[in-house]
């Protein structure tokens, strides 16, 4: 079992989430982020002062899937996540070892 | 002598007008809280309202014959002795001449200036006073600051027959402050120079971003400012009459002749006009303007507001430069504003618009206005700049006017009140009673 972890564009969240939807994925994780990779910050001026801002807002999206659809749900992720320019965001897999339901105490596969 | 009457007119706009001043505290609570970071906006707006709350008993108490009382026959100060305004309910207004409205309501109209002025110097201090400090500040302050300098300018006396007894000195000497560029706003921005003074940098100033945490909750407040400074400057007619009607049209004119100075500075310098420069702006322009609005014709009203905009937009940045940390301008605005609006109507003062009014330079008048208004100027700056700085730092090494470092970089708001102002997530509020 794999983790995805998605770091996105906050406007392309509604693309991704209907891609896998489209995918037959059935669950997921959103929250708020910022942080900051190629893409920089911007600067801000309140009564002539200047704020350099460098945590750029994103989401970051969370889905688990069985190994054997890792690939094809990053790669649907990715594709609709692309803009093609700077901040575009990353995504990542980390191994699971254990997955459980908390209604019904299914554990691993089951449980995703 | 005939028996003056009541005229209604004027006692209904003198009334509403009140609370259109009184309207002013609050919407300054919002301006500066707006500015302030989500962990002390509530601290920020307490400051204002506890001032509301100390002023108004003073002045009852004893605050109204310290300004206006007439006994004591000082030019410095009213006089010593209990506002008693319980038995002058049928008695009427009478500074430099008889006016038919009630004393009462000249009373409450003026109060509402008293407390507007000792609570824009909170903005000087924001993030990082001791509350108790700053309501005992405010108690002092208005005492031996506001109240006399509010007789200086604004007492014109007690005139019976051809005699008057108990003129401010300033009132005296001719200077020209309609509704308080002096006494009001050169005294405030003077204090808030000397509490920054005294008070030292916020934790992190000029390290870490100290952004406004809601520009709306400023654009709200500039508004209720810009709405009730009708009555404070319209009000300061005494009169639903033309001078009111002037000194109305020329607050609205000033005020968007500011506003279009300011972000027409920020437009160039910066390459973008800000939400925060358009409401800034619209408070520098009202802050001219209040000396000038019944003295100046309408023309050079805009020209006072726009030079206003520039001139404050220019002189926020001061701090830096000096290293005292004004936290939210009042110097550069308050102050900077004040000076400008009370020393224009040396230039654009005319007689022509008010039959009680002198010609300035502008109007082949000569510079002996102008000398008035500079009098004016330094001494109010002067005076309210000295006894601060002597209280502020009395304050400090008595009771002490900061919060512990500790509490600051927490937030004031919990430390002075606790009192969080936002819920930020639905996840970060456990508890129970």
């Amino acid at each position: 079992m794999k983790l995805i972890t998605a770091i996105l564009k906050p406007f392309k969240l509604d693309d991704v989430k209907n891609a896998l939807q489209a995918h037959g994925i059935n669950g997921m994780t959103v929250s708020e982020a910022s942080g900051f990779g190629r893409q920089k910050g911007h600067t801000e001026v309140y009564r002539g002062a200047e704020y350099t801002v460098d945590l750029v807002p994103k989401v970051r999206l969370e889905v688990l899937v069985d190994d054997s659809e890792a690939n094809s749900v990053v790669d649907v992720i990715v594709k609709a996540a692309s803009t093609g320019s700077i901040g575009d965001g990353k995504v990542w897999t980390t191994p699971v070892d254990q997955i459980v339901r908390v209604r019904t105490g299914e554990r691993g596969v089951d449980a995703i | 002598m005939e028996a003056t009457v009541l005229n209604s007119g004027d006692t209904a706009w003198m009334l509403a007008s009140t609370a259109l001043v009184l309207l002013m505290t609050p919407g300054l609570a919002f301006f500066y809280g707006g500015m302030v970071r989500t962990k002390s906006v509530l601290n920020m707006m307490m400051m204002s309202m506890v001032t509301i709350g100390i002023v108004s008993i003073l002045w009852v108490i004893y605050g109204f014959e310290l300004a206006f009382g007439y006994k004591g026959n000082s030019p410095w100060f009213g006089s010593f002795s209990l506002s008693g305004l319980g038995s002058q309910v049928n008695a009427f207004t009478n500074n430099g001449g008889v006016y038919p409205i009630p004393l009462l309501v000249f009373a409450a109209f003026q109060l509402m200036f008293a407390i507007i002025t000792p609570a824009l110097i909170s903005g000087a201090i924001a993030d990082r006073t001791k509350f108790t400090a700053w309501a005992i500040f405010v108690a002092i302050w208005t005492t031996i600051v506001y109240f006399p300098v509010a007789h200086w300018v604004f007492a014109f006396g007690n005139k019976v027959g051809d005699k008057t007894t108990g003129t401010g000195y300033l009132a005296g000497k001719g200077l020209e402050d309609f509704a308080g560029g002096t006494a009001v706003h050169i005294n405030a921005g003077a204090a808030g120079l000397a509490l920054a003074i005294i008070l030292g940098k916020r934790v992190g100033w000029r390290k870490e971003a100290m952004r406004p945490h809601s520009l709306p909750l400023v654009l709200l407040g500039s508004g209720l400012l810009w709405f009730g400074w009708f009555g404070f400057n319209a009000g300061s007619a005494l009169a639903a009459n033309g001078l009111a009607g002037l000194a109305f049209m020329n607050t609205q004119v000033a005020t968007a002749g500011a506003l279009i100075g300011w972000i027409l500075v920020e437009k160039i310098r910066n390459g973008h006009a800000t939400s925060l420069g358009a409401a800034s702006g619209a408070v520098a322009g009202l802050v001219a303007i209040t000396p000038a609005c019944a003295f100046v014709a309408p023309w050079a009203a805009v020209v006072i507001g726009f030079i206003a905009g520039i001139l404050c937009s220019l002189a926020v940045g001061m701090k830096y430069k000096f290293g005292f940390d004004d936290s939210l301008d009042v110097v550069g605005v308050h102050l900077v504003g004040g000076i400008w609006g009370s020393l224009a109507i040396g230039f654009f003062g005319t007689h022509v618009v008010n039959s009680v009014g002198i010609d300035g330079l502008f109007y082949g008048g000569g510079s002996a206005l102008l000398g008035k208004q500079a009098l004016g100027v330094g001494m109010v700056a002067g005076y309210s700049f000295i006894v601060t700085l002597i209280l502020g730092f009395s304050i400090e090494k008595t009771i002490g006017f900061r919060i512990p470092r500790d509490a600051e970089i927490e937030g004031i708001d919990l430390s002075e009140h606790a009192e969080t102002a936002y819920e930020m997530t639905s996840s970060s509020r456990g508890g129970a009673f």
